[in-house]
């Protein structure tokens, strides 16, 4: 084992520099697997299974949304200018566009989210925990392609500080602490994140015949095309077209109902996600193939997904019935068209540390967020998307409805004797 | 209920169809809009079928039908389709099936036709095998004396009567001591031909409980009986509600206790009808209803008691799982258990007066041949599986690899056991291993391939792969303990000391055997035997 002969040789000193060891153990312990054997006590063997494995395979699931999120940027950018409208038209180019603004955010959310885990695991004496694997990949799919990435930055610091170790680290947060990062900036930069023009990149509004803005990053793209032979970027010729808002069919259908989001785009755009919105959330049947990869194995909890399936029809139906603006009348299966519900539904409602934890408890925390983040998107006029809200609102009555639960059986208990 | 049910299918059915016509409103008819309409029609069809179904049932049931059989019903009924199947040897109004558990198959099983001869000479009484116990107990008998087997060893210093008699007759050699002074080992040479202390025999019909009692305390029987909850040798003070028997063991490689019971089906009887004097309630034993599995003429057989049948993946043949599906333990009450080959022994003493301890001990684990030995208590391990050990860097386990107790090489064989696995040590490091193992490994998790061979056998190590953690995963506890109790959130309320709830969540009902699933498939690798043991030990503080 030559490799584990070099992990020990360039160990550094626990004690002297407790951060750099921390890093060091989880660099370790994530390239080889520990040789501790089962204690004195207990079982003498143990499952395949362990936080690192169950996390990475959450992270797997989204890795279709990853892909298509990082050119879907591109391919905003470009439908904006009026240019490539095709799909796959200047692939490259779409690609490229993507990667430099989805690497950025995807670093900076890494190197601040594990750094302050490192420190903290330090502080504590533990190890690296592996929860942040899936907050770290949640959070640049949540994001508007162009945050500024010092807003970003904050948000994390502030999620991971204030809303995950000030409880104690992974496994002991009350709310999901992806979503808390987009809260915070929802609320605190609330410009980045909300409003027709922020969905589309590369561009200082979305006023027509802006030029695109482009930085180093796409020279450098520009010459290796050069070698190529391929089209480049043109920051002169790329200018957003006369007519164009960005704006996502929430936004449209707040105002006209199904009628005027399908103005602007059809109904199998926006299935298949070639829309303007967060990063990852738009493709529908991407995020749904990654919800049933968790569903099959088994690591997201399906009670939740369908109980907020039901909830958010439930939801719909009753504002159908209502029917009081035009974003009621949308029938209710075409608001599973537009917005981020089922982003929300595979990878946020079920987070287990901040869900309810008892399968009675999950019912009706599935079906109370689907219920409450209709409403919240139909008729609140500020939020233009209600899960997220929904979400954090319900992972605070998460512990109660467990309470509840847990008393049943308490009593169920009693009773018997 | 089924009523209230299917007027809700019929409701589900009129919302569809309200929202057929809402759709229909729509401008363009789309697929959406056949589908649907597929949909509605089905759902309809289907709640006017299952309401006659259902009133069908109504019926037969108002006729006084006998319902056990055929519930008259056209559907097989949601749950019978997800039930674990059961032999048709079962009668099936008393049978228990359970639908949650977890059976690990790993390489090393003991086949029951193949014995291994007994060679082992020193045998040894561990006071730490026996819980309830003053930490250092009187030891009766000093090292060079001469002991027949049934002779005191030792005795609670709390509680003076339960004597601890030796398993077999010999020269004491030695009494080991550990930290604080405290007894470890009374080690015991045995003699080539094994004599007995001679007792009188009580008549069961016509002997009083309490010269019962006596006797069992006197000739060390009763350091073979163990009290609910808590898991104690219990006192002779209280009478118990009830005595549970599991005559079947489901953990991994466990022996086979049909094969234990033969040869010996007239004490266990005997046993059965002593015990059965010592409890104001039942004797129940729970038999082996699973498929492929049959149950003993003497456990099926065996007269003056209640039995039931449980069907299901491990931890079905836990007594106390069995328990909880037949007469659960409320807060007071006061239960004993025993293991099949305990029932025996006490059954050998009630029919011949002798303390004699033989029984069939299982070798399993991939690192040892395989097979039954017959031996008596407390055998000397590195004798007795000496030369059937296939490997120098191993493992050995008193017990089962879920809740068994590593014991030295050189060690002595814990009192409560019928089985010894041997494994191959883990501690090597893997490349990526938590990701892309090289070797299958138990889980039952599906992002193992092997997940979908049920049959295949693993061959396991004891690494932990991976490191502790806090709680994150939620309801897979649920999935491997048929019992209707939050496994996680009791662990929650013994860690955080909230005795009403640990109570209310029912820690009473658990003894760690019935959580080592959970704990074998915790991906935070929290130590919830230990946990729970912690809880049961304050609990028992404050009683």
């Amino acid at each position: 084992m030559g490799l584990v002969d070099f992990f020990k040789k360039i160990e550094p000193d626990k004690k002297k520099s407790p951060v750099l060891h921390t890093f060091y153990d989880a660099v370790y312990t994530f390239a080889l697997a520990p040789d501790s054997t089962t204690g004195p006590k207990g079982t003498q063997i143990k499952d395949g299974m362990d936080l690192k494995r169950l996390m990475v395979h959450v992270v797997i699931a989204m890795q279709l949304c990853y892909l298509f999120g990082t050119y879907n940027i591109g391919h905003q950018h470009f439908t904006a200018a009026g240019q490539y409208l095709g799909f796959i038209e200047g692939f490259h180019l779409k690609l490229a566009h993507g990667l430099i603004l989805m690497l950025p955010i995807f670093i900076v959310t890494h190197i601040v989210g594990l750094g302050i885990e490192i420190i903290f695991a330090a502080k504590k004496g533990h190890a690296v925990e592996e929860g942040f694997l899936v907050s770290g990949a949640l959070i640049p799919l949540i994001m508007p392609p162009d945050i500024p990435l010092w807003i970003l930055a904050v948000a994390v610091a502030f999620a991971v500080i204030l809303g995950k170790e000030a409880f104690g680290g992974t496994g002991m947060n009350i709310w999901n602490v992806a979503l808390l990062a987009r809260v915070f900036i929802f609320f605190a930069y609330p410009t980045t994140i909300s409003g027709d023009t922020v969905w589309v990149s590369g561009f200082d509004g979305l006023a027509a015949e802006t030029t695109a803005s482009y930085g180093w990053a796409h020279d450098m793209f520009n010459t290796i095309f050069g070698w190529l032979g391929l089209d480049g970027f043109n920051a002169a010729n790329t200018m957003v077209v006369d007519g164009y808002t960005g704006a996502t069919p929430l936004a449209l259908a707040y105002q006209g109902g199904w009628e005027g989001a399908t103005a602007v785009y059809s109904p199998s755009q926006m299935f298949w996600g070639t829309i303007p919105g967060s990063i990852g959330e738009t493709s529908k049947p991407l995020i749904l193939i990654g919800a049933l990869f968790l569903i099959i194995t088994k690591i997201a909890s399906w009670r939740i997904m369908l109980s907020m399936l039901i909830g958010g029809v439930v939801g719909a139906m009753v504002l159908n019935g209502w029917g009081a603006t035009p974003f009621m009348e949308v029938p209710w299966y075409y608001q599973f068209w537009m917005g981020s519900f089922f982003f929300a539904m595979a990878f946020m409602a079920t987070d287990p540390v901040t869900a309810a934890s008892t399968n009675t408890g999950k019912w009706w925390y599935g079906f109370l967020i689907g219920f409450i983040g209709m409403i919240i998107r139909v008729i609140n006029p500020a939020y233009p998307e209600g899960w997220m809200l929904a979400i954090l609102f319900m992972n605070t009555f998460a512990p109660l409805i467990d309470h509840y639960v847990l008393q049943s059986n308490i009593s169920k208990r009693l009773k018997r004797a | 209920m089924k009523p209230l049910h299917s007027s809700f299918k019929i409701t589900v059915a009129l919302l569809f169809s309200s929202q057929l016509s809402f759709a229909a409103a729509d401008s363009s008819p789309n697929y959406l809009l056949y589908s649907l309409i597929g949909v509605g029609t089905i759902a309809l069809i289907y709640a006017i079928i299952s309401l006659a179904d259902n009133m069908m049932q109504i019926e037969a049931k108002n006729q006084g039908a006998d319902t056990s059989e055929n519930d008259y019903s056209i559907f097989p009924s949601f749950s019978s389709l997800f039930k674990p199947k059961a032999g048709d040897h079962v009668d099936p109004k008393r049978l228990v099936s359970l639908k949650q558990g977890h059976d690990i198959k790993l390489v090393g099983g003991a086949n029951a036709e193949h014995t291994i001869a007994n060679t082992a000479k020193h045998y040894a009484i561990k006071p730490t095998n026996f819980r309830g116990m003053a930490p250092i107990p009187k030891i009766s008998a000093a090292a060079g004396d001469h002991v027949n087997a049934g002779d005191a060893l030792m005795f609670d210093k709390s509680n003076p009567d339960v004597i601890y008699a030796a398993p077999v007759s010999g020269e004491v050699i030695e009494i080991k001591r550990g930290a604080k002074r405290a007894i470890t080992e009374v080690i015991i040479k045995a003699d080539k031909d094994v004599t007995f202390k001679e007792n009188s025999v009580p008549n069961l019909e016509s002997t009083s409980r309490e010269d019962l009692v006596k006797f069992l305390l006197e000739t060390g029987g009763w350091a073979h009986l163990n009290q609910r909850p808590f898991d104690v040798i219990p006192s002779q003070e209280v009478t118990p509600k009830n005595i549970f028997v599991s005559t079947f063991a489901t953990g991994p490689n466990a022996p086979d206790l049909n094969a234990i019971v033969s040869g010996n089906e007239a004490v266990f009887q005997k046993g059965l009808d002593a015990l059965s004097k010592l409890t104001d309630g039942q004797v129940y034993l729970g038999l082996d209803g699973r498929k492929g599995h049959t149950s003993h003429a003497a456990y099926s057989g065996a007269t003056g008691v209640v039995s039931n049948y449980f069907a299901g993946k491990h931890p079905s043949g836990n007594v106390g799982i069995q328990i909880h599906h037949t007469a659960p333990i409320n807060t007071g009450d006061v239960v004993w258990t025993l293991r099949v080959q305990d029932v025996i022994i006490i059954g050998r003493l009630f029919m011949t007066g002798a303390y004699d301890t033989r029984t069939k001990v299982a070798l399993t684990g991939a690192e040892v041949n395989n097979g039954y030995v017959e031996t008596y208590l407390g055998a000397s391990v590195a004798e007795l599986i000496g030369p059937n050990l296939k490997n120098e860097h191993v493992r050995v386990i008193s017990g089962d690899v879920l809740s068994g107790e590593p014991i030295p090489q050189d060690g002595y064989l814990n009192q409560k056991t019928s089985q010894i696995t041997v494994l191959a040590e883990g501690d090597n490091h893997e490349l990526f291993g938590w990701l892309l193992p090289l070797k299958p490994r138990p889980s039952v998790s599906p992002t193992f391939p092997t997940y979908i061979m049920s049959n295949h056998e693993f061959e396991v190590d004891t690494n932990t792969h991976g490191e502790k953690r806090a709680f994150v995963v939620t309801g897979a506890y649920e999935k491997v303990l048929p019992m209707d109790i939050y496994p996680q959130h009791l662990m929650k309320a013994i860690l955080a000391n909230d005795f009403e709830n640990m109570e209310g969540l029912g820690i009473l009902e658990l003894s760690e055997e019935d959580l080592a699933l959970c704990e074998f498939i915790c991906p935070s690798k929290s130590p919830i035997q230990s946990i729970l043991r912690d809880g049961l030990d304050t609990m028992r503080d404050q009683m």
